[in-house]
């Protein structure tokens, strides 16, 4: 791992490995996501801990990741290296958190190259390793999460005790310290306005349903994510297969509402999808809002085969670079929410046109 | 569709309220919806939310105990700090405020009893669950003996517990 090896521009031309649009059912999972609360033991939690403390975990944890193989393509930034653009930028790609932006002094971020595993240093804990997967597989990212915590679990000392297990800054993520997520994409079930009982139900089960962009971000353009809420008292696999569960139960009825949509309503569904496309394709002022709304729609129409030239990986990566940090990014300066609006129509017009022609 | 808090611009955001177990639909224009969520944060911020479990959580037997006055040894954090900001200090604050914590986490998860992976035992734990299940399984297993009044399965995991304890300390 060399710090800063990969910069951070470099990312902007890569696509992540999780936005490859691959992997199960992923007609209506976005992507599944592990993440792991760990804490040093005989540290303060980084809230409570002093510039030098946070130093010293910042250091640890940075030199306990070297020695992690499947971590050796990594780069470590330091969030007071970034810019505010440049720290939107790694929010946006889902690589650290919104909190991670505030307060930056001895904070870190670690990304290998892939891009599917991220560790942020001194965010609410002292770690919080993720790992990200396309489609449904959540299973199989616990495995590789589980894999890269045993290796660092022996060369740091973890706050631990037998009955409550993992010790966490915020005692919602004590015990096994991990959450869940699965991001869905459920216009059907939007659209037939079944939505509110599915979110209902699911919060009944002590689930909770966030955004796009996790804890205190809205559900816009159809997207949902899902997570669980006890982290206590149930084994990783059982918490996994809990999620697993509802997830399935959710898909189903995504599925049906689409069959349903697609046997009683084609034509108005069709008019819908391929207005949405002419938008995208024409507009010259677009907000990220509308932007959203109208790819939810895109990419239903690719999933359901109404559109066919235009591939769901496309439409995933146009998701993530019209959002305001990557539009300034690509071109290089910074940009009103006005100007923004202009490059973003350019932007989707450019990638979409090529794509059909 | 109009807003149906100022009524005057379109209502582009939808949100649906589940209190308790009553659904309201509301629409809403963009600023009613930012104005809306920055009071819902106000009104129920985490820390709020965990500052009033922990409230509950006073042992009754403890009243004479003031809790918010203990602190922790390793870090100074006391029970008023994590009353006030929602957080723990550090690890050894649970051990410290255990007699408090023990109650909220279960308040909290529905169980206190961590039954997941283990950081420091990892090799033995395997091992042992290849012959019979490890400590923490056993553990879970006692507690759910007692709850259910299983007295007899209760005193044989007993001592398999401390069978197996005793073997991970000669290891």
């Amino acid at each position: 791992m060399i710090k800063n090896k990969m910069k951070i521009n470099d990312l902007i031309n890569h696509t992540s490995e999780w936005l490859k649009g691959t992997g199960p059912h992923s007609d209506v999972v976005i992507s599944s996501r592990i993440r792991l609360a760990r804490n040093l033991n005989k540290f303060p939690f980084p809230h409570w801990a002093s510039k030098v403390q946070l130093n010293a975990i910042l250091e640890k944890c940075s030199q306990a990741m070297e020695k992690v193989e499947l971590l050796k393509n990594s780069t470590l930034f330091l969030l007071a290296d970034l810019d505010s653009i440049d720290k939107q930028f790694l929010v946006e790609r889902h690589l650290m958190s919104i909190e991670h932006t505030q307060k930056t002094e001895q904070k870190g971020v670690l990304v290998n190259d892939e891009e599917n595993i991220a560790v942020m240093i001194n965010e609410e804990d002292h770690l919080r390793i993720q790992l990200m997967q396309s489609g449904f597989n959540l299973f199989e990212a616990w495995e590789i999460i589980n894999g890269i915590d045993d290796t660092l679990a022996k060369l740091l000392d973890y706050a631990f005790l037998d009955d409550f297990g993992y010790l966490t800054a915020c005692p919602t993520n004590t015990g096994t310290g991990m959450r869940g997520s699965v991001m869905l994409h459920l216009p059907a079930l939007v659209m037939s306005r079944q939505i509110e009982r599915v979110l209902a139900a699911i919060a009944k089960l002590s689930f909770t349903t966030r955004g796009l962009y996790g804890e205190g971000t809205q559900a816009s353009g159809n997207f949902f994510q899902i997570s669980n809420q006890v982290s206590l008292g149930h084994s990783e696999t059982e918490i996994i297969e809990n999620i697993n569960g509802l997830i399935r139960q959710i898909i189903e009825q995504e599925t049906q509402a689409r069959q349903i949509m697609l046997t009683k309503s084609r034509e108005v569904l069709e008019d819908r999808i391929n207005r949405s496309l002419g938008i995208l394709k024409s507009a010259r002022i677009i907000t990220s809002q509308e932007t959203i709304e109208l790819l939810s729609m895109v990419r239903l129409g690719s999933d359901l085969g109404m559109i066919k030239d235009i591939d769901r990986r496309t439409i995933n990566e146009l998701f993530i670079i019209t959002q305001p940090a990557h539009l300034q990014k690509l071109e290089n300066v910074k940009l009103s929410s006005d100007q923004r609006d202009l490059k973003r129509a350019d932007l989707i017009r450019k990638k979409l046109n090529l794509m059909s022609a | 569709m109009l807003c149906d808090v100022c009524g005057k611009n379109p209502a582009t955001v939808h949100l649906t309220e589940i209190i308790d177990e009553q659904m309201n639909e509301l629409h809403l224009c963009e600023e009613c919806a930012r104005n809306k969520s920055a009071a819902m944060e106000q009104q129920f911020g985490l820390s709020d939310l965990l500052a009033g479990m922990a409230d509950f959580e006073k042992p009754s037997s403890n009243k004479e105990e003031e809790p918010v006055a203990v602190k922790c040894l390793a870090c100074g954090l006391s029970y008023a700090d994590f009353k006030k900001i929602g957080r723990l200090g550090c690890g050894e604050c649970y051990l410290t405020f255990r007699k408090y914590l023990a109650p909220l986490l279960k308040r909290i998860h529905g169980s206190n009893q961590h039954i997941g992976k283990n950081p420091v035992k990892t090799k033995v734990a395997v091992k042992l669950n290849k012959k019979k299940a490890g400590l923490p399984e056993l553990k879970a297993q006692l507690q759910k003996a007692i709850i259910d009044e299983a007295f007899e399965e209760a005193a044989r995991l007993r001592d398999q517990i401390k069978e197996v304890e005793a073997r991970l300390d000669k290891e």
